[in-house]
């Protein structure tokens, strides 16, 4: 009797193991590919709405493909500023690449603002280029994955281009905030900053997402006149009769630990263990010598 | 069907999982800020509740009782994770504001509750309903939490502004405190304060009949 | 190397204690804390699996959940991520069944004193929720273990906090529809607020 009922236990405890695997590996396997296509299709849209190329948050799938036609990536190696030569950008993976111990740079306590912890060695940084340079430049068809080095495009800052799009990361309170900051052709104002992906409390430090509060970006500088990153999220409210308004933005609502995140992760790559080395080159490309106004 | 109404309308208020039981609480202060994510949750957890109770009743007669536990856990816990994977799919935008809040719906401790307490033991359509009016029960403190945090707290409801801010030419000064989690403990005090005085208005009439 | 687990610890106590300001373990928080004798055993216990399961997570998503964590298998490209929750969940049911055994075996004394409590904490949200903040923080071995402890201690200080003030609410002159429940979610509702005190220290 009593071996019976352990059998039939037994019996019971794996039909629902089969049972229950079934179900969860199916939904995750099934709903995968359309998981993967809307984070993806998230990133592009959250670049185009930082950047002010699209308006409408709910666009479509092929107006979304369309206006990002217009951007163009390049792989940056952070610590020189330089571009990288023998890697495509679409084919870098990030995720990958901060975990492999050859790829990625760990970044010493007092540096690590953002709490990141290590970072890869390169990054993408998307341009954005002007209506006369998208005419010029042919359709390349997307590439079909092979690593052949004679299949990867060629890499240059565009002549000519209106946006700088940076992808900036940093912990907040409850997860890893991850967006896009949009600077002008200066490198110094800014058009726009999303998050496109973080676990913040809804309705708190989750207000990064709020249009309103995304709407005070444009228009701010987030350097000082030595190119250091000057930018703050001011609790209480900016008082726009201040000169340092132009630094300021208000911060999130009894979100303090989220507010400081933002804060820190922008620091962060806008420093030079961030993306400052690259745009300091870029400053001087562009104006010929040195950073000026 | 007196019995089923019973069943479906009593967790409602009588036996109301968060303000009764002390179920279920954790994610009631946690999302309640907008009324939008309460939307989701409540619908998430009365759906994997109302589910994890028929499964459970099921196989209810052929679990042993030792491994009764683990297997309640394990069919709510793959149900949160369907659903967790469904609304990743389908709605991504929500999936961002609740990522970590679905996969806590596991040890929302009225899932556990209803399927130890009821669905071992009664039938699945009854199971079905109990799980719904818990489901229920549990949507009505988080949409009335959520009603005042938002509204008194932002100035709008479901994302729609009613009060205008000051901040936006308006008259109306967000209260602060109602934005902060605390406040989703002192509005569920109030809820089951008035719930308190109901019953007992409706005990008092009762020993009259 | 000692402050970062320090100001870790200070941190998982006192400025983001895992029940006063992230909410979690409500259930128990409020059912158990009427005495403070009960609500300091239930807090000595919650802190002892946390210290265990978190840990034990972390290693189980290290070296075999996340995306590429098989490759000591030779299975580089399986990511297992998915099972995260039904894992950490099956590893916190299952050290709280061997604890429970342990206990019995070894500290009988120990097991009476905590008694109904230990199955108790397999649902508390505390315990499954501190295994989900470690992922998301992406703490390593060292961290987790301090974590554990902190967040566990952080939440017994809470239950304790509130036991001792409901033990003196029971001489004051509530009003009936409140008594019981209803003064418990105000009470919890300031503590909570003092507890925002701590979110503007930095460490």
């Amino acid at each position: 009797m009593a071996t019976h009922n352990t059998m039939k236990t037994y019996a019971v405890a794996f039909t629902l193991c089969i049972v229950c695997s079934f179900f969860v590996s199916s939904a995750a396997i099934l709903l995968k590919p359309r998981q993967i296509m809307n984070r993806e299709l998230d990133i592009k849209k959250n670049l185009l709405l930082t950047s002010g190329l699209l308006q409408d948050a709910d666009a479509e799938r092929e107006n979304i493909q369309k206006a990002f036609r217009q951007v163009e990536a390049v792989l940056v190696d952070l610590q020189s500023g330089e571009l990288v030569e023998n890697i495509d950008p679409d084919d870098f993976e990030v995720i990958k690449a901060t975990r492999d111990p050859a790829a990625r740079y760990m970044i010493s306590a007092a540096k690590d603002k953002a709490k990141i912890k290590t970072r890869a060695k390169y990054a993408r940084v998307y341009f954005v280029k002007t209506v006369s340079v998208i005419r010029q430049t042919p359709m390349v068809p997307a590439p079909a994955g092979n690593h052949e080095t004679s299949s990867v495009r060629k890499q240059r800052v565009p002549e000519d281009f209106t946006l700088i799009i940076l992808p900036v990361y940093g912990k907040g309170l409850w997860s890893t905030l991850y967006g896009f900051l949009a600077l002008e052709k200066d490198t110094l104002t800014v058009r726009g900053l999303t998050f496109y992906q973080h676990g913040e409390t809804p309705g708190m430090g989750g207000e990064v997402d709020n249009p309103k509060w995304r709407a005070q970006w444009p228009g701010k500088t987030v350097f000082d006149e030595d190119w250091r990153p000057n930018i703050r999220l001011v609790k209480g409210g900016v008082n726009p009769a201040l000169r340092d308004a132009i630094h300021q933005v208000d911060a999130l609502s009894g979100a303090t630990f989220t507010s400081r995140g933002v804060e820190n992760l922008l620091h962060y790559w806008l420093g030079e263990d961030g993306f400052g080395p690259f745009l300091d080159k870029l400053r001087r490309r562009h104006n010929g010598q040195g950073g000026t106004e | 069907m007196n019995r089923s109404k019973k069943i479906l309308f009593a967790p409602i208020c009588a036996q109301n999982p968060i303000a009764v039981q002390i179920l279920g609480i954790c994610s009631a202060l946690a999302v309640t800020a907008k009324l939008e994510t309460v939307a989701v949750m409540a619908l998430t957890v009365t759906l994997v509740t109302a589910l994890s109770n028929v499964s459970v009743s099921l196989i209810r007669h052929h679990i042993s009782p030792s491994i009764r536990i683990i297997a309640q856990m394990t069919i709510i816990a793959s149900l949160v994770i369907v659903a967790d994977e469904l609304i990743k799919a389908f709605s991504f935008e929500m999936s961002k504001q609740l990522s970590v809040y679905v996969g806590l719906i596991i040890t929302n401790c009225i899932i556990m509750g209803r399927t130890e307490s009821f669905a071992m033991k009664h039938g699945v359509f009854e199971s079905f309903l109990d799980g719904i009016g818990n489901g229920i029960g549990y949507s009505l403190v988080l949409f009335f939490v959520g009603v005042f945090r938002e509204l008194l707290g932002s100035g709008s409801l479901f994302g729609q502004q009613i009060l205008p801010l000051i901040g936006e030419g308006g008259w109306y000064q967000p209260n602060g405190l109602m934005q902060l989690s605390p406040s989703a403990f002192f509005l569920i005090g109030f809820f089951i304060w008035g719930l308190q005085i109901l019953k007992s208005k409706n005990i008092v009439r009762d020993s009259y009949d | 190397m000692i402050e970062h687990y320090l100001s870790l610890f200070i941190k998982a106590v006192f400025i983001e204690n895992i029940a006063l300001s992230f909410f979690l373990g409500m259930c128990t928080f409020l059912a158990i804390s009427k005495r403070t004798d009960t609500a300091i055993r239930l807090g000595m216990a919650v802190t002892v699996v946390q210290a265990i399961t978190i840990p034990a997570n972390n290693l189980i998503s290290q070296y075999l959940l996340r995306d590429g964590a098989l490759a000591w298998a030779g299975l580089p490209n399986v990511d297992l991520s998915f099972l995260t929750l039904v894992s950490y969940i099956g590893v916190i049911a299952a050290i709280v069944q061997i604890l429970e055994m342990v206990l019995d075996k070894y500290f009988s004394g120990l097991y009476n004193a905590l008694g109904v409590f230990l199955p108790l904490i397999t649902v508390n949200c505390a315990i499954l929720g501190g295994s989900l903040f470690m992922r998301q923080r992406a703490y390593n071995f060292g961290e987790s273990v301090v974590y554990g402890i902190g967040s566990g201690l952080g939440w017994a200080l809470a239950i304790a906090a509130l036991a001792g003030i409901r033990e003196k609410l029971k001489y004051s002159d509530v009003p009936e529809g409140l008594q019981g429940l209803g003064i418990t979610f105000m009470t919890v509702g300031l503590l909570a607020l003092g507890f925002l005190l701590f979110s503007g220290i930095q460490l």
